[in-house]
């Protein structure tokens, strides 16, 4: 039985349709995150399923049961937001203890659960504490507590990490899952950082404009995007015009000015039935640079200019032109990294190519 | 002159304007009013300089100045409590209320571009022996012969929550308006109906704009001249209008000025007791 499950809903503010009709099944005790940039429909699609907004059209599950005319406050859920919403005038266990005042608990069993919630979230002494003497991550850690002190049926979590800073950001996302693991609460996450969608996530929803992109594993939306959209929002890939030539043996040739041709497993282009027009993706880190005329060890090989040098540390960005192609490539730092003007073989594998069909519009 | 030296300065640059305004005409003015309840008032006319206590025993000691000040505090009070179950549910409304809110409030605002005198009057045409209400009850056939309901306690009540409802619903709203709206979606997610939720949250947090309210109110109220002179009758008069009687009538200012310390003094302890009562010091603490 799935915990959450979205029927055909849709979301329309007046003429504006926030989220185009979405079905979504989420599968109990499963990690799920939804991922756009902002205003893709991610946060309204929460709070209809939290009960803070109705769907215009379709319906919505929670544990098997129809909740569309269940008011929030029935719905048994754990909110966490992005602002932490903490009540200044309470304390902190005050604030844990909230949502069971509104439950049959007992005064002992009460003070027994709020101890366990914040040792849970490794705040154990700060019961007594107001929300604003603690810090940021503290408070997020309180807000998480709150919310799963009451055995909620389903977590919802609205860009919980995004007001953190980033060392604090990638702390609470290893804190985070680790609790909800332990716990086990089915979990609904919205973000807007792919990093932490590709961390956490047992499935991942890729949503813009209102529509779901791709549904799919971390790895899964990651190796082979669904979509244009997809490919550039997860990390950066270097979308080529190319020409599909031949499919046949479960595998497509592509041919592009500048390259070699490319053979790819067909699994790698779904979407791809007939031999026309196509984009090519490879990610910008499956691209690696050596000097120029080094041999490419069995891996395909294209000259390159290095026109632009990102510096990161460990690693750096380069911005490439091959023949007419502009592309990217994210390279760890062995000794020094290429500088801008420098002549590189560029070299990949096929396997890390994928294919999308051209989009109309694209 | 370092840096921080001019900043430590700076303060003080600024608040020399006001605080020059507030020493020439309110310390000033205070201490001449001080000074001159300790005169007598003579038969002559002119006041008899000195350091006499006539005044101040005889606002301290008449029962008649007694049940006035309670009479007034009373009214005050009444008044303070019918703008508070009138105004917050106004500016929740507000507050809550999306894209329109500024016209709302510049709704609210609007009275104030008419002079209080005229608006308190306004109560005359629709209260008035020949005013809109009773004739559009003898219109109906509801009564006979028009009702006298003017000129008591209840319309200087009526009036006064006309006048000070818009200072009550700008104090509330201020508050409500900066509280999270995730608060109220937080509580409900943990189990607690709107009602509840408003309850434990939103209420206790908009405590302090409906302290800060009450309190304008109550001493606006408190301070009143016009209002019971207007739609008051003879036994509705309050503190001030006593100090009116006693200097424009009676032109008797010592006394006039040792009754309207006397409001002042009493006034001010409330304002004390009540700061510390409600506890406005702990309530901002947790707010930060």
């Amino acid at each position: 039985m799935s915990a959450v499950s979205l029927t055909q809903i849709v979301k329309r503010f007046g003429n504006f349709t926030a989220v185009h009709p979405m079905s979504l099944d989420i599968e109990d005790g499963s990690f799920v995150t939804l991922l756009g940039p902002s205003g893709c429909g991610k946060t309204t699609t929460l709070r209809m399923i939290a009960g803070l907004l109705d769907p215009t059209e379709g319906e919505i599950a929670i544990k098997g049961k129809r909740v569309n005319d269940v008011p929030i406050h029935k719905r048994n859920l754990g909110l966490v937001f992005q602002n932490y919403a903490l009540f200044p005038h309470k304390t902190v266990a005050e604030n844990v203890a909230f949502g069971l005042n509104y439950r049959n608990v007992g005064k002992e069993d009460a003070r027994r659960k709020v101890a366990e919630a914040l040792d849970l979230v490794q705040l154990p002494d700060l019961g007594a504490r107001y929300p604003k003497e603690l810090s940021g991550g503290q408070q997020q850690r309180i807000a998480l507590a709150r919310a799963i002190v009451i055995e909620p049926d389903v977590l919802l979590l609205d860009e919980p990490l995004s007001a953190l800073d980033a060392n604090l950001r990638e702390d609470m996302r290893v804190e985070l899952k680790r609790i909800q693991q332990r716990i086990g609460v089915t979990t609904v996450f919205v973000t807007h950082d792919q990093t932490e969608a590709l961390a956490m996530s047992d499935q991942i929803i890729v949503m813009s404009k209102g529509r779901v992109e791709q549904v799919g594993a971390p790895e899964e939306v990651y190796n082979t995007p669904a979509s244009e959209f997809v490919a550039q929002f997860l990390g950066a890939s270097n979308l080529l015009a190319a020409q599909c030539t031949d499919i046949s043996g479960g595998e497509i040739a592509l041919d592009l000015a500048d390259f070699p041709r490319i053979i790819i497993a067909q699994k790698r282009a779904p979407k791809i039935s007939a031999a026309g027009p196509v984009k090519l993706v490879i990610r910008a880190e499956k691209l690696l640079l050596r000097p120029a005329g080094t041999a490419p060890d069995g891996m395909l090989s294209v000259n390159a200019t290095v026109e632009n040098v990102d510096y990161q540390g460990q690693s750096a960005r380069y911005f490439l032109r091959v023949g007419d192609h502009q592309m990217q490539a994210i390279n760890m730092i062995e000794d020094h990294p290429f500088a801008a003007g420098a002549q590189v073989a560029l070299t990949f594998r096929p396997k890390d190519c994928a294919a999308l069909p051209l989009e109309v519009g694209s | 002159m370092s840096i921080e030296q001019r900043e430590a300065r700076q303060p003080w640059i600024l608040l020399t304007p006001a605080l020059t305004a507030i020493s020439l005409l309110l310390i000033v003015p205070l201490m001449f009013i001080v000074v001159y309840s300790f005169w007598l008032k003579s038969a002559v006319g002119a006041d008899t300089p000195g350091f006499y206590l006539d005044n101040w025993t005889e606002v301290l000691t008449d029962r008649f100045y007694r049940d006035i000040l309670l009479n007034t505090l009373k009214i005050a009070a009444i008044t303070t409590v019918a703008c508070a179950l009138l105004g917050y549910p106004a500016a929740y409304f507000i507050s809550r209320s999306k894209g329109n809110k500024m016209i709302l409030l510049l709704l609210l605002m609007l009275p104030f571009w008419i002079s209080y005198i005229i608006r308190t009057m306004s109560w005359i045409n629709i209260l008035g022996v020949s005013g809109a209400l009773n004739s559009a009850m003898i219109h109906v056939g509801l009564i006979d012969e028009p009702i006298q309901m003017l000129y008591n306690q209840t319309t200087v009540i009526l009036g006064l929550v006309h006048f000070l409802l818009p200072f009550m619903v700008l104090n509330i709203f201020v508050s409500l308006d900066g509280i999270d709206t995730n608060l109220e979606d937080a509580a409900s997610s943990l189990g607690a109906t709107r009602w509840q939720g408003f309850l434990q949250v939103t209420l206790p947090l908009s405590l302090p704009g409906l302290a800060a309210g009450g309190l304008l109110c109550f001493v606006l109220a408190a301070g009143t001249y016009i209002t019971p002179v207007i739609l008051g009758g003879p036994p509705d008069a309050m503190f001030a209008n006593l100090v009116y009687e006693a200097i424009i009538r009676q032109l008797n200012w010592p006394l006039g000025s040792a009754l309207s310390l006397l409001l002042l003094i009493v006034l001010g302890v409330l304002v004390l007791i009540y700061n510390r009562y409600l506890g406005m010091a702990q309530l901002a603490k947790g707010l930060g």
